[in-house]
């Protein structure tokens, strides 16, 4: 008999609890980011496509779906270390060789030579370019990713990719390299 | 907030964390009054040297300016003007070395005085109390009135607060080794630093004005004591000579007890701190009208024969600074902006003086031993017990050598003042604050990134939605109508498609053959009104229109070319582009007819077949006589697909072979003709190929055509996949034969 009672205690109290779990799974749900989302935000957003995909959220697709952390360029080697640390995978050096630590770069069209085919603007993934048919293009390089894939397009490769001009908000003292002094 | 009031009147002072002792060196200095520097032969004036915008230029290269004279205008928010320090010419508008350790050029004015320093007409105010806050404000803004120590904040912001100040702190510590600019001014212009205070008091209205100097300024607390007895909302108070109780969340703490939240501004807690130095610009500003153009510099440092403060217009060349106070450089001869603890070095002294600069340090090696390596920390802790913003510089350094940015947020980098306390006392000589700095910019630039990103990806976002929109729309244009739809007002966009394309000048036989053709297309789509079709017949008609512009312009350019009338040889070639023409409008018609309406197949692809026959035959007829082609087109005509794809392909070669072959006729005909024009020979091989090209075009579709229509085919059932075959070889042997007949044309 005492065994009957313990087991319809022990039983009780197990629906209760899970009621109130049960109930707290409801209530209290917390809505996690989507792993493909916070891939997104660690990728560069440049949309250039150098990974293969069409675009940063495919790619972030893609590695949501198993694909090698390593095939972003733009990102360098900043964007592989947090993206193995999300997938808690290995960090690994970039695909291909690239640079760790690319030069952000932005589109210079030489205007005088521009012919206005509006080939660069359709190339264009986040429309920085603008111009008309037969009009000077030219480039909104606060809006410029530098993704390189209006340079291709270009029929009379106008298009140059320079490196970003440093100001006195972006300028860093160079901490490591070594003093060069003079001797007399 | 009564007691807290009561203890600051009794002089308490509440001393913040940390702080260093570094030895003062400002005896070297304060000694001697203020002197006047001779003019500089040049002026070198940044557009911008506060934080915030550039004005906008409102003065052009050549241009004469006075003293006092605006340079630029303001234009966006925190923008701040510049104006011209003396009388003289502006020599150039350009890029110049900037007071910044990098130098990073920086758009400046460069005006050659001409001695005169004659002032502009000033606008002095003698009761500035009768003017209204934004009179006062207006007054601040327009004279260039930006922060004197050190940041360079617009203080037209600062005067014009939306917040409630309750305490409105005046600094006069000078804390920092070697500087006694702010010093200097007291001791003489206390009177004036008074009158702008009352200034602020009228802007701000704060319930108490405090007053911080340091205690090894005894001459300029007794001269600001004496100027401010009339006003017992002013207290003046002896701060400890503390490194660096100057910094402004340190003056806060020292003389009120508030912190400045991490992150906040002093205005969130009611308080607002200036420095005295842009006190006594306000009291110019306002009593003389006289706009922010010179400023107290204290040039000091052992190479320096003369030490001692002077005024200086903004813009005079660092090297000019120098020079006059007596300059016997060392060997690798440093030359440093601001103080030992806070400024940096100089890559040039080729360098304005801005309106932040207050001291000029030229030490030899001995006063400020250049630092050495840098070693491993030794976790002495020294740097934490130093530092007054109660960080953990240690931790930081760390986490900075690291790049890890989320850690250093984590510990309040941002909180850090960047004075310089840890890497001054660190025994390792770990140059701490540098890492701290490059951290700071690293993140910063981080977060711009963020943000660009985001920018980045909405923009793609976009792109994409209107891509896609663009696509449907496209889709939506070619999309089925339902029948019922169609009828009437469709009918009658037929119709009057017709009409524009016959009431078209009628110039060749081929346009009419080709509107037939379309008439009779169009006749039969309209007889099947249940079927569903796509609707781009009106499209077609304005494509063969166009395409019919476009040949008549070709024409007349040829004609105008060669001047001279359309003779047989251009004719020929006209009509045989044409005929390419002809045939592949069509083909297209038939190929469309044939895939739409599987029923009509055979019917179009026949009436597709006449027309192209006919138009060859009208060809023909404007070229030369070639009737036996006439008569094989005409046997073709009897319908049935296979034969009318094999006819058409021979009716191709025969047509080929006719344009070369009348050219050959020409040439023996008209010797003349051909030995006067080569080029003449030339266009018709280039018509010739490209009639060629077409006719390839025009056979593939055609073929295509005649497979889909294979099973409907009852008369030709024995071998129909071989007449294809057959077709195609015919082709290919007439283009060939085409090609050795232009050969011989030519070589002839």
């Amino acid at each position: 008999m005492t065994l009957f009672y313990a087991l319809i205690a022990l039983g009780s109290l197990a629906l209760i609890f899970g009621l109130i779990l049960g109930f707290a799974a409801v209530r209290f749900r917390v809505q996690s980011n989507p792993i493909v989302e916070q891939i997104d935000t660690i990728l560069p957003q440049t949309q250039c496509g150098q990974c293969g995909y069409p675009g940063c959220r495919p790619y972030a697709e893609a590695i949501a779906n198993g694909d090698e952390i390593n095939k972003c360029p733009p990102g360098g080697d900043a964007t592989v270390k947090k993206l193995a640390d999300l997938m808690g995978v290995d960090a690994k050096p970039l695909a291909g060789g690239e640079q760790a630590e690319p030069i952000k770069t932005v589109a210079y069209i030489r205007e005088d030579e521009c012919i206005g085919c509006t080939k660069c603007i359709q190339a264009c993934p986040v429309d920085a370019i603008v111009g008309a048919t037969r009009q000077m293009h030219t480039v909104l390089i606060d809006e410029c990713t530098g993704c390189d894939l209006c340079v291709e397009p270009c029929p009379v490769d106008c298009i140059d990719m320079l490196p970003v001009e440093t100001t006195k908000q972006t300028w860093k003292w160079q901490l490591d390299a070594i003093p060069v002094t003079q001797i007399d | 907030m009564e007691k807290l009031i009561a203890q600051i009147k009794q002089g308490k002072v509440w001393p913040f964390p940390g702080g260093i002792h570094p030895p003062g060196q400002k005896t070297i200095s304060n000694t001697q009054a203020i002197t006047r520097l001779p003019l500089p032969g040049k002026l070198v004036v940044p557009l911008k040297q506060h934080i915030g915008a550039n004005g906008q230029l409102i003065v052009d290269k050549g241009q004469q300016v006075l003293k006092g004279q605006a340079l630029t205008k303001p234009i966006a928010n925190w923008s701040v003007p510049v104006h011209a320090p003396t009388s003289g010419i502006i020599n150039d508008i350009c890029q110049m070395p900037s007071a910044h350790p990098s130098a990073l050029p920086e758009l400046s004015v460069i005006i050659e005085p001409d001695g005169q320093d004659q002032w502009c007409e000033l606008a002095p105010v003698t009761t500035p109390s009768q003017l209204s806050h934004e009179q006062l404000i207006d007054i601040i803004h327009d004279r260039g009135i930006a922060g004197m120590g050190g940041a360079g904040f617009p203080t037209y912001i600062k005067a014009d607060s939306r917040k409630a100040i309750e305490y409105f702190i005046v600094n006069a510590v000078e804390c920092e080794p070697y500087i006694t600019a702010d010093d200097v001014l007291m001791r003489e212009h206390a009177a004036d630093i008074i009158a702008g205070i009352e200034i602020m008091q009228q802007l701000l209205t704060p319930t108490l004005t405090i007053v911080g100097i340091e205690d090894n300024k005894p001459e300029a607390i007794a001269a600001m004591q004496a100027a401010a007895e009339h006003n017992d909302k002013i207290i003046i108070q002896t701060v400890p000579t503390i490194y660096p109780s100057g910094g402004e969340k340190q003056l806060i703490k020292l003389l009120t007890n508030k912190e400045v939240p991490s992150g906040g501004i002093p205005a969130d807690i009611g308080v607002l701190v200036q420095n005295v130095g842009t006190l006594f610009a306000v009291h110019q500003a306002v009593y003389e009208g006289k706009p922010l153009i010179e400023r107290v510099i204290t040039v000091t440092g052992n190479t320096i024969h003369k030490p001692g403060n002077v005024w200086a217009l903004l813009g005079t060349e660092i090297k000019h600074l120098l020079d006059c106070q007596g300059f016997s450089p060392v060997p690798q001869q440093r030359v440093v902006m601001g103080g030992p603890m806070m400024g940096f070095t100089l890559p040039t002294v080729r360098i304005g003086v801005v309106k932040t600069t207050n001291c000029i340090l030229a030490p030899d090696h001995d006063e400020l031993a250049e630092p050495g390596p840098e070693k491993a920390c030794i976790r002495c802790s020294a740097c934490a017990d130093a530092c007054p913003a109660s960080l953990l510089p240690q931790q930081l350094q760390w986490f900075a050598k690291s790049k890890e940015y989320d850690k250093l947020k984590e510990h309040n980098l941002f909180d850090c003042i960047e004075c310089g306390a840890c890497a001054y006392v660190c025994p390792s000589e770990i140059p701490l604050v540098q890492y701290y700095r490059v951290a700071k910019v690293e993140i910063k630039e981080q977060q711009a990134e963020q943000v660009k990103a985001e920018r980045a990806k909405e923009r793609f976002e976009l792109r994409k939605q209107r891509l896609e929109r663009e696509q449907e729309a496209r889709q939506n244009r070619h999309k089925r109508k339902p029948a019922a739809e169609k009828s009437a007002d469709e009918k009658q966009k037929i119709a009057d498609a017709l009409a524009r394309v016959k009431n078209k000048p009628a110039k060749g036989d081929e346009k009419s053959a080709v509107a037939a053709a379309i008439a009779r297309a169009k006749a039969k789509k309209q007889n099947q009104d249940t079927e569903l079709e796509p609707d781009n017949s009106d499209v077609a008609l304005e494509r063969a229109a166009r395409k019919e512009q476009a040949r008549k312009y070709k024409e007349q350019k040829a004609a105008s070319n060669t001047a001279a009338d359309p003779d047989d040889k251009k004719s020929a070639v006209a009509a045989a582009i044409a005929r390419a023409k002809a045939k592949k409008a069509a083909a297209s018609e038939s190929d469309n007819e044939s895939t739409s309406a599987p029923a009509d197949d055979k019917k179009a692809a026949v009436a597709a077949a006449i027309a192209r026959a006919k138009a060859k035959k009208a060809a023909q007829a404007v070229s030369v006589e070639n009737d036996n082609s006439e008569s094989e087109v005409a046997t073709a005509s009897p319908a049935d697909n296979k034969k009318a794809a094999v006819a058409a392909a021979i009716a191709r070669a025969k047509a080929k072979k006719a344009a070369p072959a009348v050219s050959v006729e020409n040439d023996d005909a008209e010797s003349e003709i051909t030995t006067a024009s080569p080029a003449d020979d030339k266009k018709a091989a280039v018509a010739a190929a490209i009639a060629r090209a077409k006719a390839k075009k025009a056979a593939k579709a055609e073929q295509a055509a005649s497979v889909e229509n294979d099973n409907s085919e009852s008369e030709v059932t024995t071998a129909s996949p071989a007449d294809n075959k057959k077709a195609a070889v015919a082709a290919a042997i007439a283009r060939a034969k085409a090609k050795k007949l232009q050969q011989e044309g030519s070589d002839q």
